[in-house]
């Protein structure tokens, strides 16, 4: 062999028209730096603005390349630009700009660094705008890889907070921890296989049985990605790094990093282990189960309201993951009276839009909601009606929402799932639907409590402010007992209860300072929820073009 | 079956107008209570507007057919679509809840309960109001199951607002019991769409209500339709309340504010009867046929449950929301016998409840607050402190025991009636034993109606009452009551305006009952 030729560079044939919404992120996120670099601190308050708009300008090839509408495979079906991969991409665009909108003001009052900040975020957005398009384990993994690296530095940004460090350190560790898990399944699937392509393996799987090796690699994989999307019993660390997170990284992290490990498990589930459906349906089946009932019964306990939606996102996860459980079930691939194929990826892409933006809303009036009562106590939510009816009846939508109540958009999503999940027709379909229906009565439990505490009672006297003992987090009580509109530098730590150090601080009720950015957050969020409620048709139709390139 | 002109556009307006009352009421301040209510008022008239436009446009010749159709595409992606129409059995239902609503805004008016905030309590009737006309008008199962939760939250909110002192266990409990229910009936739902055929053995994959009870079941097995039954039962039958399912609902009424539990008994109960007799019935024939004498039971154990309860209350609400669940066990067992009469009776019953029971609960919250206490045993001389409330007191508990003459009557007699001959096959000896309860649940009724009445409105007045003016009814409560006081002498009067505009749908239901049953 001439190792010359070998050894030469041939650059594969690149077609940038598919690839301008990376190269649009990766050149924005670039920018941010340099002009941070260049202008240093005056630089800083244009930082969100800059995020903001090249977030906007990337939406503008995933357009053109969708009215294109053509399959792109590229690097040898490795990465491939399809339907599906579209409407997931705007899906991430779209939640990075409303957090993005979300953490100006925090991000900012908190006085944490800015550039850094964004650039992480569209960092961490790139690596899920990669996930939607990957169909190679490599391709997979870099994507994995490149997504939440940043999200650990993120999650531990509120640097001076002990809980923000134990965030970011608990996320890291469990994170590399399934990474490895996940790397050791790809190794043992790539020895089955014989490739990294998707199309290979699900061919080499079809005929290769249940064999122990092939259930070990199947499962090592799965698990990997069950830590991503926090599925019971990998969900340990989500509560935690959840409330000691800044909450718009809190917010992030549950919607988009959630969705990017759904979307790996959508084309690795649909394409490569199709072949496996005997290993892939009962284990999913059992997972889903226990994730939405563990979910909800440990959310029942809550008290502070980021716990809360932690536990909640882990048990609307389970939701999301019964559609896997009857994936390759009788008439699931050809939906009877309709012309959409695979049902159950149907369900699982349409929940995955709903969910992202009733979520994101509930977060955002969480961030709201904190800059009046500095508290993240659910107690705390006391009378909100009497002096913020807006707030509360914003928050009252995206609960009922994720309780799953008509006409909020979550009650297509459950509703998409008890379709999935019924239209397979086999008795383990049925049960499983009988299941989500009973946890969804379950999770109204909770939600109702926020419900209660804002329309039925009163204000509360005092409210347990979020403390953070130590460091420069720490909050001047005298400060903060003087209940003024104006926030503190510390304002960052107020979500973060922990019980038995609670500090109660005397509470009044006032108008919430609302800004601009947040204010448009909880507009895109109310309306997307409201408008994907009354016309699920909207959302059912990208569920419905989203088709997969199926095959290298 | 699409209408033309206004007609194509009744129905939307009748559904969505309260809605849109809502939504301007939202932008008004909350300090300019009476411009609110005055909107409140005039969203709710409109739409009685348009219902009196139905009542005389209906065809009543071609009461079993449905008219003023609309269908346009709502969610192509599960076919489902925004298919509205009227029939026979939807026509008195929608009328009811149309008037009832503008009333309870007209007793609002100076009848805010504490904690106040009349913007927030109009404007979650008005809520209420598309819900419920929604349900009653919905032809599309997808359609019908969001109305039917539409419902939820602004009840689940008028209870634990203005509610009385237990009004969060009770606010929760009626929530969670309701939601409960409904997540199993839209499995049930699914589950239908998936499964239901025609007679060819077709499936049919439609959630169009017509076309599914046009197939009547097709040939599903027995086994199935009892399967999926059992789904639409938990959700229906929670909704009515059935015994053992009832027990979220003395709490609501009891907590709730007095316009909660009027809308709660008049309509909201309704829901859950009005879908057994529009989906479950004629869907699930044999399904129906199966759980029919389980139905029946539960219907007089209902019946004889509720009026001990009712003997065992000492606050006047509690005991009005205990003989609700006597009440619409009657209704249940007019259904249970699957005959015309039998449905005929128990629409007739829910509109007669609806009035009547409504109206006791007006005037509960009149008494309470004039008294401050619903203690029956502090109550008395009703009549001599306030003559005219207690004559309309004595009225409207003729009218619940079903005394002839009143609504009352035509509810619970042709029930009891139709048990002596159920149709589709069912014991005749079963059912005729049920006949005999129910007979025997109509004495006990008029025992703690009568027993009520005695104790409330006959003798003196209390002497720790003595001091107090305990005032007559009010302008605004004359205004509220008087259409249900004429409704309820009408209706028992001229009982054939309600059968009428049933008949069709109530026999066409049975003979597709017994043909499926017996053709098997």
């Amino acid at each position: 062999m001439n190792l010359g030729a070998l050894l030469a560079f041939v650059r594969p044939d690149l077609d940038w028209h598919a690839l301008a919404p990376e190269l649009t992120l990766l050149v924005v996120g670039t920018l941010v730096t340099v002009v941070d670099i260049a202008l240093d601190d005056k630089a800083k308050r244009i930082m969100p603005t800059l995020a903001g708009i090249g977030l906007l300008v990337t939406l503008v090839p995933i357009l053109t390349l969708a009215v294109d509408g053509a399959e792109r495979p590229m690097f040898g079906g490795a990465y491939v630009v399809d339907d599906f991969s579209l409407v997931l991409k705007a899906l991430f665009i779209l939640v990075g700009y409303v957090v993005v909108l979300m953490s100006v003001d925090y991000v900012r009052e908190g006085d944490y660094y800015e550039n850094e900040y964004y650039t992480l975020l569209l960092t961490s957005l790139l690596g899920m705008v990669m996930m939607a398009s990957s169909r190679d384990l490599v391709s997979v993994f870099v994507a994995l890889e490149l997504l939440s690296i940043p999200a650990y530095m993120l999650a531990a940004w509120r640097k001076g907070g002990p809980r923000s460090n134990e965030a970011g350190l608990k996320y890291y560790l469990m994170g590399v921890f399934a990474s490895a898990v996940m790397l050791y399944g790809m190794s043992l699937v790539f020895g089955v296989a014989g490739d990294t392509d998707f199309g290979t393996i699900a061919a080499a799987l079809t005929g290769e049985g249940a064999s122990p090796i092939v259930i070990v690699a199947i499962l090592f994989v799965l698990i990997g990605f069950a830590f991503k999307v926090s599925a019971v019993p990998f969900h340990t660390w989500a509560p935690d790094t959840y409330e000691g997170a800044p909450t718009p990284v809190t917010a992030f992290l549950s919607v988009a990093s959630k969705a990017a490990g759904f979307v790996a498990l959508l084309s690795l589930v649909f394409v490569a282990f199709e072949g496996a459906a005997d290993v892939v349906q009962p284990f999913f089946w059992v997972l889903a189960a226990v994730t939405m009932t563990v979910g909800n019964l440990i959310a029942l306990r809550q008290t502070n309201i980021v716990r809360m939606l932690a536990y909640s996102g882990v048990a609307q996860g389970g939701f999301m993951l019964a559609p896997f459980a009857v994936a390759f079930e009788g008439d699931a691939w050809q939906l009877p009276g309709t012309d959409i194929t695979t049902t159950p990826y149907f369900a699982i892409v349409v929940y995955a839009v709903i969910y992202a933006f009733m979520n994101l809303g509930a977060f955002s009036v969480v961030l709201a909601v904190s800059r009046r009562t500095r508290s993240g106590d659910i107690s705390s939510y006391g009378g909100l009606f009497s002096y913020a009816p807006g707030m509360a009846v914003l928050m009252t939508l995206f609960l009922a929402a994720l309780a799953g109540i008509p006409p909020a958009s979550g009650f297509f999503a459950k509703f998409v799932v008890f379709w999935a999940l019924v239209g397979a027709g086999t008795p383990a379909g049925w049960v499983l639907a009988v299941i989500v229906a009973v946890n969804a009565v379950i999770a109204f439990g909770y939600y109702a409590r926020v419900l209660q505490q804002m329309w039925f009672e009163p204000v509360p006297e005092t409210v347990a402010l979020g403390v953070d003992s130590g460091g420069d987090d720490e909050i001047d009580l005298a400060e903060a007992a003087d209940v003024s509109a104006d926030h503190d530098e510390h304002g960052d730590a107020w979500l973060a209860t922990e019980t038995r150090q609670a500090t109660m601080v005397r509470f009044t009720p006032g108008k919430i300072p609302m800004t601009g950015a947040l204010a448009a957050a909880l507009a895109i969020t109310a309306i997307a929820t409201l408008a994907l409620g009354v016309l699920p048709g909207l959302v059912s139709h990208f569920g419905d073009v989203a088709t997969f390139h199926f095959g290298g | 079956m699409d209408a033309t002109g206004f007609d194509a556009w009744a129905l939307t307006l009748a559904v969505f107008l309260p809605a849109v009352g809502a939504l301007v009421m939202m932008a008004v301040p909350r300090a300019r209570e009476l411009e609110l209510k005055m909107i409140a008022l005039g969203a709710s008239l409109a739409t009685l507007a348009v219902g009196v436009y139905l009542l005389f446009a209906f065809d009543y010749g071609n009461a079993g057919t449905l008219q003023f159709g609309v269908h346009k595409g709502w969610i192509d992606a599960i076919n489902a679509d925004y298919i509205l129409g009227l029939d026979g059995l939807s026509l008195p239902l929608l009328i009811l809840s149309m008037v009832i609503i503008p009333l309870c805004v007209i007793y609002s008016w100076e009848h805010i309960p504490e904690p106040g905030n009349a913007k927030a309590l109009l404007i979650l009737m008005l809520i209420l109001a598309s819900g419920m006309n929604g349900t009653f008008v919905a032809q599309d199962l997808i359609l019908f199951f969001v109305f039917f939760e539409v419902v939820l939250l602004p009840m689940y909110f008028m209870i634990g607002v203005w509610g009385g002192e237990n009004r969060r266990y009770a606010s929760l409990k009626f929530f969670l019991f309701t939601l409960f229910g409904s997540a199993l009936m839209i499995v049930s739902f699914v589950a239908l769409y998936f499964v239901a055929t025609n007679d060819a053995g077709a499936a049919l994959n439609t959630f169009n209500m017509s076309e599914l009870a046009a197939a009547a079941g097709g040939d599903l097995a027995r086994g199935t339709q009892a399967i999926i039954f059992a789904g639409l039962f938990m959700g229906f039958g929670i909704k009515v309340p059935m015994f053992p399912f009832h027990t979220w609902l003395p709490d609501a009424h009891t907590e709730a504010p007095t316009v909660g539990s009027v809308i709660l008994a008049a309509i909201l109960l309704k829901l859950g009867t009005y879908g057994f007799v529009r989906i479950a019935l004629p869907f699930l024939p044999e399904g129906a046929a199966a759980w029919a004498p389980w139905i029946g039971l539960l219907a007089v154990i209902g019946i004889i449950y509720g009026a001990l309860g009712c003997l065992a209350q000492t606050d006047m609400k509690r005991l009005i929301a205990f003989s609700s669940v006597a009440h619409m066990g009657f209704v249940m067992l007019g259904i249970a016998t699957l005959t015309p009469i039998g449905i005929n009776a128990a629409v007739f019953g829910m509109v007669a409840h609806g009035i009547i029971t409504g109206m006791l609960f007006f005037l509960a919250g009149s008494v309470k607050e004039r008294y401050h206490t619903l203690e029956i045993s502090r109550l008395g001389g009703l009549l001599k402190s306030a003559p005219r409330m207690g004559w309309i007191l004595a009225i409207s508990a003729m009218a619940s025991l079903g005394l002839p003459g009143l609504a009352g009557f035509w509810g619970e007699f042709p029930a009891i009636l139709s048990a002596y001959e159920p149709g589709a096959g069912l014991s005749e000896g079963l059912f005729r034993t049920y006949m005999v309860i129910a007979a025997v649940g109509t004495v006990f009724a008029a025992g703690y109606l009568l027993w009520l009445f005695q104790r409330s409105a006959f003798g003196e007045p209390k002497p720790e009452w003595e001091g107090h003016t305990i005032a007559d009814v009010n302008r605004y409560e004359w205004a509220a009551w008087t259409p249900l006081i004429i409704a309820m002498v009408l209706f028992g009067w001229v009982p054939g305006l309600i059968f009428g505009m049933v008949d069709d749908v109530s026999i066409g239901i049975a003979e597709s009952i017994s043909a499926a049953v017996g053709g098997s």
